[in-house]
C-alpha cells in the first residue's frame, strides 16, 4: 500500500472515474462561486472602506432583477448536479444481471464473506478484475457499512434485511475496506482488504481453497436438516408453497397484494413466515429466527435461487427424511 | 464565567452608577429568581459557555488521539465516548441554545421595543429545564459516558451499547422542552408585543430569523423527544420498535431522528444568519439589500428544512426514488441560503465599511458558510454522496456550517452586543487578533478533513491507516490554534467587565432600537415605549439609489 501522502483516492472500479468526473464538476462550480463571493466581499471591503467616522453612504434600493438572477441561476446549476448525480446513483443501484454473486455478513467487528462456490474468507475479499460483482450483505447485530473508497462504493449493512451493492474492479491491487457506519467499540478495527486479481489468478485462488461445497448445496443440506422439505415439496402433500422456480416470480399474497420473490422476501419468509403469507396457505410455518445463522440464511437463499436456474436443477427438492422435525417451538 | 457574571458590580468605585438591569438588585437569589429576560440571557450565557469549553475539551482529546494513526492515547471505548459526548454537548447544550437563548433572549424584547418577553416566568422556567436536562447528561458523562454517537443509531443504542444511553437521552429529552418553551415565548412576543409602528417588514432581520427558528423549535423538537423516548422504551422493556430481532425497523429510527436533527441544523445556523444581517448593515452603514428576500429566505429555509431529512440516508437502503426526491429538495433548500449570501455581499456595495471585530466575524461567517453550503451540494448529489457519506468530508462540511457558520455568528454577535450587555467596551486590538486566530485555526483544522474524506477516511475512527496521517496532523495543529483562539475572548471579555471602558448607548452608530436605550439597559429596557417610524437599517435618510 502506498504509505506516502496521497491527496486523491485510487480509481479502481468502473464507477470511480464516473464519480470523480461529477466531483470535479462540483468542485469547479463551487470554486467559481466561492471565489466570486470572496472577491466581491474583499473588493467591496477595500473599495468602500470607511474613510471618516462621520460618513453616511447613500442607501441602495434592492433589485428584483438581481434577486431573480441569483435565485434562478443557482437553481438551474444545482439541477444539473441533481440529474447527473441521480443518473449515477441509479447506475450504482442496478447491478448487471450476469454479476458474480458474493455474500457478506457483518458482525461486531468483522466481515464474513462467502463466495458462491463455497470459498469463505474473513476481512478479505478476493475478486477478479473486469467482472461485475454483486454483494448481498446483512448484519448479525447492528448496522455496519461496507465501504471501499477505491471503488467509490458504500452501502449500509442493516440487520434483518439484505442490502445489495455492486462494483466492477478495473485495476488489480489491494484496496481498503472500511466499516463506515459506527458500530461500537472496535468500529475502526472493522476493516479489511479487497484483493483484485487477474481472472486467471482468481480462478486459481478459488480452486486452491479448502474445497468446501458451494453455497447452494450447503443450503440444500440445511433445507433437509431443518426438514423444510416436509412441507415445501412439489407434490400434492405440500403444506407450503413449492419453491422450485419461485425465485424472481411474482407471488400473490393472502391479502391480495403481489410481490416479486427476491432475496429479502425469502429471508423474511424464513424468519417471519407469517409476515407475508402466500395466498392459499395456512399460517402454520414456525419461525426460524435465531435457529439459522445469517450465513445459513444466505445459503438457503442461494439454494432456493438455484431451484429457479434454467435446466435441471443441481439439487432438486429431496424427499423428506425426518418426520418429527416440523413440530418445533418458536425461539424465545 | 458564571461567578464573574453574577458578581455584583464593584462598590469601590466612587462614581454613583446609573441603575441598570445588572445593579438593580443584588444577590444570588435576585439572579436565580429573576424574570428579566436580560438576566436570564446571562444565566444561559454562563451555562452554555461552560458546556462549550467542556465540549471543546473533548474535541481537543479527539484531535490529540488522531495525531498518530495507532489508537494509542485512549482506548477505543474511551475515544467513542469522547466523540459522542463532544457531539451531544456541542449540539444540544451549546449550539442549539447558543444564539437564541442568549442573544435572542437578550435582544428580541429590546429590538421590538418591549419591556420583556411575553411570558417572563416561562422564560426562567426554560433555563431551569435546560439545567435539569444538562444535569442528567452531565451525570452520564461523570458516570462513564455514552458511546452511541450523538446520532443514537439503533439497534446499536438500544441493543448493543452498555453505556449510559438512557440518562443521556433523558437529558436531551428534558432540554428539548426548554427549546420548545423558548420558541413559544419568542413567537408570542413577536406577534403581540411589537412597539407602535413596528410592522412586520420593519422588524430587524435578527427577529425574522428568530421567528423562523422558533417555528422549528416548536414543530421539530417534540419529534426528537418522542424518538428518544422510544429508544429508552426499547432499551428498558425490549419493546420491538427499532431492533429487527424484536420485530422493529432500524431505519425508522433514522427517519425520526433526522426529521428533527436536520431542521436542528437550521436552528443552529438561522439565528447566526440573523446576527450577520445586523452586523453587515451596521458596519456598512447601509440598509440591507433585498430585505424581503432575506426575511423570507429564513422562512423558506425553516419550511423546506423539514422536507430534506432523507438526504442523511442515501446509503441506508431507503428506496432509490425516495433518495431522488430528497436529493431534489435538498438542492432547493440550498437556494435561500445562497440568496442570503448574495444579499449580504450586495449590502456592502457602496457602503461605509468598518473593520471592527464584529464585522471581521461577519466576513468570516460569509466565507466559511459559503464553503459549508457549497460542500453541502456535494452531499445532496446522490452519486457523490455515496462515496463521501460517513467520511471526514461530512465532518468537515458540518463543522463549516456549525462552527464556521453558527459559532462565528455567535461570537460576532457577542462582540457586537457586548457593550450593550456588559456596559463595557471590549479591547478592540485583542478582539481583532482573536478573530483572525479563530479564522485561521478553523480552516487549518477542517479544510484538510475535506481531502481526508474524499480519500475515504471514515468518521468516528479511533485508529486509521498511516497514509492519512499528514492531513490529520494538520487538522490537530489547527485545532490547537482554534482552541487558543476561543480562549482569548473568554479572557478579555471577562477582563473587560471590570477594566473595560464604559460603553456609550450606541457605540457603533447603529439604527436598531436596542441601541436607543442606555448601556447596560435599565430593567424595563425603555423609559418610554418607542414609536417606530422608519424602515429598518435606515442609515441614509432620503437618498436611495437604484441598482441593477
Amino acid at each position: 500500500m502506498d504509505q506516502g501522502f496521497p491527496l486523491f483516492p485510487q480509481q479502481a472500479s468502473s464507477m470511480a472515474p464516473r464519480v470523480d468526473n461529477l466531483y470535479f464538476y462540483l468542485l469547479a462550480v463551487s470554486f467559481f462561486f466561492a471565489t466570486l463571493i470572496a472577491l466581491s466581499v474583499i473588493y467591496f471591503a477595500i473599495r468602500y472602506r470607511r474613510r471618516s467616522e462621520s460618513e453616511t453612504p447613500p442607501g441602495v434600493e434592492g433589485s428584483l432583477k438581481l434577486e431573480v438572477a441569483w435565485t434562478v441561476i443557482p437553481l438551474l446549476i444545482t439541477l444539473t448536479f441533481f440529474f447527473w448525480g441521480t443518473k449515477l446513483f441509479f447506475a450504482m443501484n442496478r447491478p448487471p444481471t450476469d454479476a458474480l454473486e458474493i455474500s457478506i455478513v457483518g458482525k461486531q467487528w468483522m466481515w464474513k464473506i462467502q463466495h458462491a462456490d463455497g470459498q469463505r474468507e474473513i476481512n478479505e475479499l478476493h475478486v477478479p478484475v473486469g467482472r461485475a460483482v454483486r454483494l448481498t450483505m446483512t448484519s448479525e447485530d447492528v448496522i455496519h457499512d461496507f465501504f471501499v473508497p477505491a471503488f467509490r462504493m458504500k452501502k449500509d449493512v442493516v440487520p434483518g434485511r439484505y442490502a445489495t451493492a455492486w462494483f466492477e474492479a478495473t485495476r488489480p491491487g489491494r484496496y481498503h475496506v472500511f466499516c463506515a457506519q459506527y458500530c461500537g467499540t472496535k468500529h475502526s478495527a472493522m476493516t479489511g482488504w479487497v484483493e483484485v486479481m487477474d481472472p486467471l489468478a482468481f480462478q486459481n485462488w478459488l480452486a486452491g481453497g479448502t474445497g468446501s461445497e458451494s453455497l447452494a448445496s450447503a443450503g440444500a443440506k440445511l433445507f433437509a436438516l431443518h426438514a423444510c422439505n416436509t412441507c415445501h415439496r412439489p407434490d400434492s402433500l405440500a403444506r407450503g408453497p413449492n419453491l422450485e422456480g419461485l425465485f424472481g416470480k411474482t407471488v400473490k399474497l393472502q391479502d391480495g397484494r403481489t410481490l416479486v420473490a427476491d432475496e429479502n422476501y425469502i429471508r423474511e419468509s424464513i424468519v417471519a413466515p407469517n409476515a407475508k403469507l402466500v395466498a392459499g396457505f395456512q399460517p402454520i410455518m414456525p419461525t426460524f429466527q435465531g435457529l439459522i445463522s445469517e450465513e445459513g440464511l444466505l445459503q438457503l437463499v442461494a439454494y432456493i435461487k438455484s431451484l429457479s436456474k434454467a435446466g435441471p436443477s443441481p439439487a432438486g427438492i429431496p424427499p423428506p427424511v425426518k418426520e418429527s422435525a416440523p413440530e418445533r417451538e418458536a425461539p424465545k | 464565567m458564571s461567578s464573574a457574571l453574577v458578581a455584583p458590580p464593584e462598590s469601590k468605585h466612587p462614581v454613583e452608577p446609573r441603575v441598570n438591569y445588572l445593579n438593580a438588585t443584588y444577590g444570588v437569589k435576585s439572579w436565580l429568581l429573576t424574570r428579566d429576560h436580560k438576566r436570564i440571557a446571562l444565566l444561559y450565557l454562563a451555562s452554555i459557555t461552560f458546556f462549550f469549553f467542556l465540549g471543546g475539551l473533548f474535541a481537543l482529546l479527539i484531535r490529540l488521539e488522531l495525531l498518530t494513526p495507532a489508537g494509542d492515547l485512549v482506548q477505543s471505548q474511551t475515544y467513542n465516548k469522547l466523540f459522542t459526548m463532544h457531539g451531544v454537548i456541542m449540539v444540544f447544550f451549546f449550539l442549539i441554545p447558543s444564539i437564541p437563548a442568549v442573544l435572542g433572549n437578550f435582544l428580541i424584547p429590546m429590538m421590538i421595543g418591549a419591556k420583556d418577553l411575553a411570558f417572563p416566568r416561562l422564560n426562567l422556567l426554560s433555563w431551569y429545564i435546560y439545567m435539569v436536562g444538562a444535569t442528567f447528561t452531565l451525570w452520564a458523562v461523570v458516570h462513564g459516558g455514552v458511546d452511541t454517537g450523538w446520532t443514537f443509531y439503533t439497534p446499536y443504542s438500544t441493543a448493543s451499547s452498555n453505556t449510559h444511553v438512557i440518562a443521556t437521552a433523558v437529558g436531551i429529552f428534558i432540554t428539548g422542552f426548554s427549546s420548545i418553551l423558548t420558541g413559544l415565548n419568542f413567537i408570542v412576543t413577536i406577534h403581540t408585543m411589537r412597539a407602535p409602528g413596528l410592522t412586520w417588514f420593519r422588524l430587524p432581520l435578527f427577529v425574522w430569523s428568530h421567528y423562523a427558528t422558533s417555528l422549528i423549535f416548536v414543530l421539530a423538537t417534540p419529534v426528537i423527544a418522542v424518538t428518544l423516548l422510544m429508544v429508552a422504551v426499547e432499551r428498558l422493556f425490549h419493546l420491538g420498535i427499532f431492533d429487527p430481532r424484536l420485530g422493529g425497523d432500524p431505519i425508522l429510527f433514522q427517519h425520526l431522528f433526522w426529521f428533527y436533527s436536520h431542521p436542528a441544523v437550521y436552528i443552529m445556523v438561522l439565528p447566526a444568519m440573523g446576527v450577520v444581517s445586523e452586523l453587515v448593515t451596521t458596519f456598512s452603514r447601509k440598509n440591507i439589500f433585498g430585505y424581503k428576500f432575506v426575511a423570507f429566505a429564513s422562512i423558506g429555509i425553516a419550511v423546506l428544512g423539514f422536507l430534506v431529512w432523507g438526504h442523511h440516508m442515501f446509503v441506508s437502503g431507503q428506496s432509490v426514488y425516495a433518495g431522488m426526491i430528497f436529493s431534489l429538495l435538498s438542492f432547493l433548500v440550498a437556494i435561500p441560503s445562497a440568496v442570503k449570501v448574495f444579499n449580504w455581499t450586495a449590502t456592502m456595495y457602496k457602503g461605509s465599511i468598518s473593520y471592527r471585530t464584529p464585522m471581521l466575524y461577519a466576513f468570516g461567517f460569509i466565507g466559511l458558510f459559503t464553503i459549508g453550503g457549497l460542500t453541502g451540494l456535494f452531499l445532496a448529489t446522490l452519486g457523490v454522496d455515496v462515496h463521501v457519506h460517513d467520511t471526514y468530508f461530512i465532518v468537515a462540511h458540518f463543522h463549516y456550517i456549525m462552527v464556521g457558520g453558527a459559532i462565528m455568528g455567535y461570537l460576532g454577535g457577542i462582540h457586537y452586543w457586548w457593550p450593550k450587555i456588559s456596559g463595557k467596551l471590549y479591547p478592540e486590538a485583542w478582539a481583532r487578533f482573536a478573530a483572525l486566530v479563530i479564522f485561521l485555526g478553523f480552516n487549518l483544522t477542517f479544510f484538510p478533513q475535506f481531502i481526508l474524506g474524499y480519500l475515504g477516511m471514515p468518521r468516528r475512527y479511533h485508529a486509521y491507516p498511516p497514509e492519512f496521517q499528514v492531513l490529520n496532523v494538520m487538522s490537530t495543529a489547527g485545532a490547537s490554534i482554534l482552541g487558543a483562539g476561543y480562549l482569548m475572548p473568554m479572557v478579555y471579555l471577562v477582563w473587560s467587565m471590570r477594566y473595560g471602558k464604559a460603553a456609550p448607548a450606541n457605540p457603533w452608530g447603529s439604527t436598531g432600537l436596542e441601541w436607543d436605550t442606555p448601556s447596560p439597559p435599565p430593567t424595563e429596557n425603555f423609559a418610554v415605549t418607542p414609536v417606530v417610524t422608519d424602515e429598518p437599517y435606515h442609515y441614509s435618510p432620503g437618498e436611495v439609489e437604484i441598482v441593477g
